[in-house]
């Protein structure tokens, strides 16, 4: 089936009083319908300026990006890094949508639910007014919300958080998208409120068929609804694969520290918890090896001085899980596969 | 809503009696005598003396203070017999320098006043907001920049500079706008003159308020302009302009609401500096006159005039922003 979105080398970079960030370098990824792809990385490795490009909303006056991000929908397709402005705008919130991490400032405080609703509709079918009102309150039905006649009279401040993420992606939705960004839908939201809004999506999913693009740092989000996972690091994916492979046995030493640093139910309230040692990299002066080198316990394992001096490229044995390292592959496996399963036992 | 408003305007009048009582205090402690300020040069005592038991001044305070007050609602009368006359109510006491009523002084002057606040803030509104609105739209270019001239310019330079400036070069040397010598005439009764009279004080007037608004305006509209909501309105797909004009605006609209309702409200009070460059016999003019010549009772009426239009103003803007806000409108 073709896919909805292909992003491929994507590079943004900005810059800054201090120098040129290199926010994204040579992102490629792709989603399917039906298929929900996760991008996981701590702050500052560049998975929300991915996620914004691909709606063109990073600052285009002073961004850099090249490469190029195709959408395709139904019978038309678009490269959003070239596209004028104005054919971007016409691709927002009709093909692809996003809802954004804290729903307590992303609706507008001064504007009732239903019409701020209608509004995402109206904007692509301008003058069916009734038309978005009705479609407004079936949306408010479907993601769960009671009474939504009643509520799309409300205003923001009379809703709950979990419940104005489910306003937030019934607004996504209005008009059908192929392709839903969620950047950290779920972060500032408590654990039942998370699942309830996780169960929400994939269920709206199944029903519409589209593509989710999730942007999170929680490897348990991860676990629960991604088909196929990037993880990012320093504005570069280390690692690609399905969920499967991520997790049982990843082959990025910044993966595996990532899967070690999670907290275990069971485990020793005397053990500790396995940070990764160090700090990530400044993105403005980038080292020229393995961004993650320096915080590396595998260096060792690598062809003498390759981390140091090269910047791995994206490979594997087969195309559907891929990473970056210079430690060979068949060692990887051995090693890191061991470590995961000693970490779980 | 209305229980609201009931509360408020129980507080506004509370306010309004101790404004006044610390007004008529303040007055009675000065170190001179009312009664003597009365006549002029050639007093003597004895009229002065007849004077005092004319306008009250010989009761103890007290009953001063409630006469004062009863004649607002009453009316007063001074004197007795064939000397005898009446303030009607609303009474806010008797000029002696002017020989008339304080109320009807005010009749006279509260028309100047509002009708030079209401212009100025129609045009400082208009300038401020819009030039606001353009700065931060084009943030960092030259918009910007020539907004932050005229700010500069306009709140560097007091009013006593540009009013001479406009009076001296617009009206006198350049002959733009004529000399109004004709005085105050109402806009319903002739429009062009009545412009003629008012352009000026207000442009004077509206210059230091607008670059004040050019200011606030930019600052909230790039304040909003950084919300996760504007970022939503953008991911639907909405324009530019409607992003600025609908969801930014609505949301920089009640701070500005506020800052503006008070504004007019000191105005009214009186523009004392802009009204004296341009000869307009407005309230300030009026009250600056009267604190010159020491005449109590126009400057108690003012300053209880400016008072309880400020309490007003404040209302209203409350009210107004309880239907801007709807976070207010709940409580």
């Amino acid at each position: 089936m073709k896919n909805l979105l292909e992003i491929k080398d994507l590079k943004v970079t900005f810059p800054t009083d201090d120098g040129f960030v290199n926010a994204v370098d040579g992102v490629s990824l792709t989603v399917a319908p039906g298929e929900t792809v996760a991008i996981v990385g701590e702050s500052g490795s560049g998975k929300t300026v991915t996620s914004l490009s691909v709606i063109g909303l990073h600052n285009r006056r002073v961004t850099q990006i090249s490469g190029s991000i195709i959408v395709n929908d139904k019978n038309e397709s678009l490269d959003i890094v070239t596209a004028p402005l104005d054919k971007i705008r016409s691709y927002r919130g009709r093909v692809v949508s996003m809802i954004f991490q804290d729903p307590m400032s992303s609706l507008h405080p001064y504007y009732r639910i239903g019409s701020q609703l209608a509004e995402a509709y109206l904007v692509h079918n301008p003058g069916q007014k009734e038309a978005a009102n009705k479609k407004a309150v079936e949306m408010l039905e479907l993601v769960g919300i009671p009474e939504p006649q009643v509520r799309a009279k409300e205003y923001p401040h009379q809703f709950s958080g979990g419940m104005r993420q489910r306003v937030m992606i019934a607004m996504a939705l209005m008009n059908d998208p192929a392709v839903l960004i969620a950047d950290e839908p779920t972060t500032a939201l408590d654990v039942t409120v998370q699942a309830q809004i996780l169960q929400l999506l994939k269920d709206l999913q199944t029903k519409l068929n589209m593509g989710i693009l999730l942007i999170t740092h929680d490897l348990g989000v991860v676990a629960q609804v991604a088909d196929r996972v990037s993880v990012m690091y320093a504005g570069r994916i280390v690692e690609q694969g399905n969920v499967d492979d991520i997790f049982y046995s990843p082959h990025a030493p910044y993966t595996l520290g990532l899967l070690k640093s999670v907290p275990r139910i069971g485990a020793k309230s005397s053990e500790r918890l396995k940070a990764i040692p160090g700090q990530p990299p400044s993105l403005i002066n980038l080292p020229t090896g393995c961004a993650f080198a320096p915080r590396c316990e595998y260096i060792s394992l690598a062809p003498s001085g390759s981390c140091a001096s090269l910047k791995p490229e994206l490979l594997g044995s087969n195309d559907e899980h891929k990473s970056r390292c210079h430690v060979p592959e068949g060692m990887r496996d051995k090693t890191f596969a061991a470590e995961i399963k000693g970490a779980r036992a | 809503m209305p229980r609201f408003i009931l509360r408020r305007a129980y507080f506004a009048v509370l306010t309004l009696l101790l404004v006044s009582v610390v007004v008529y205090g303040v007055f009675s402690i000065l170190p001179f005598d009312p009664a003597a300020l009365t006549c002029g040069q050639k007093c003597t005592p004895q009229v002065i003396e007849a004077n005092r038991i004319k306008l009250g001044f010989d009761k103890p305070l007290w009953e001063q203070y409630w006469l004062f007050l009863s004649g607002i609602f009453l009316g007063r009368t001074y004197g007795a017999g064939s000397a005898e006359f009446t303030c009607p109510a609303p009474s806010f006491g008797y000029s002696f320098n002017e020989n008339m009523c304080v109320t009807d002084m005010l009749k006279e002057a509260l028309p100047i006043t509002i009708n030079l606040a209401i212009g100025a803030f129609i045009i400082w509104i208009i300038v401020g907001v819009g030039l606001g609105l353009l700065a931060a739209n084009f943030r960092g270019r030259w918009p910007d920049t020539i907004s932050t001239v005229f700010v500069l310019l306009g709140t560097s330079m007091p009013t006593f500079v540009t009013g001479l400036f406009f009076l001296i070069y617009v009206t006198i040397k350049w002959k733009i706008v004529p000399l109004s010598l004709s005085g105050y005439i109402s806009l319903l009764d002739d429009p062009v003159k009545y412009f003629q009279y008012f352009i000026l004080p207000w442009i004077t007037l509206a210059i230091l308020y607008a670059a004040f608004y050019t200011r606030f305006t930019r600052a909230t509209v790039l304040e909003t302009l950084g919300e996760d909501y504007i970022r939503t309105a953008r991911a639907k797909g909405l324009s530019e302009r409607v992003v600025l004009l609908k969801h930014t605006m609505r949301a920089a609209l009640a701070p500005i609401t506020t800052s503006a309702g008070l504004d007019i409200a000191g105005l009214i009070g009186g523009a004392i500096i802009t009204e004296s460059i341009f000869n307009l016999p407005g309230l300030g003019r009026m009250t600056l006159q009267a604190v010159y010549e020491f005449d109590l009772s126009v400057v108690l009426a003012t300053t209880i005039l400016a008072a309880s239009v400020v309490i007003t103003m404040n209302l209203i803007v409350d009210i107004a922003y309880g239907y801007l806000d709807p976070r207010v409108r709940m409580k």
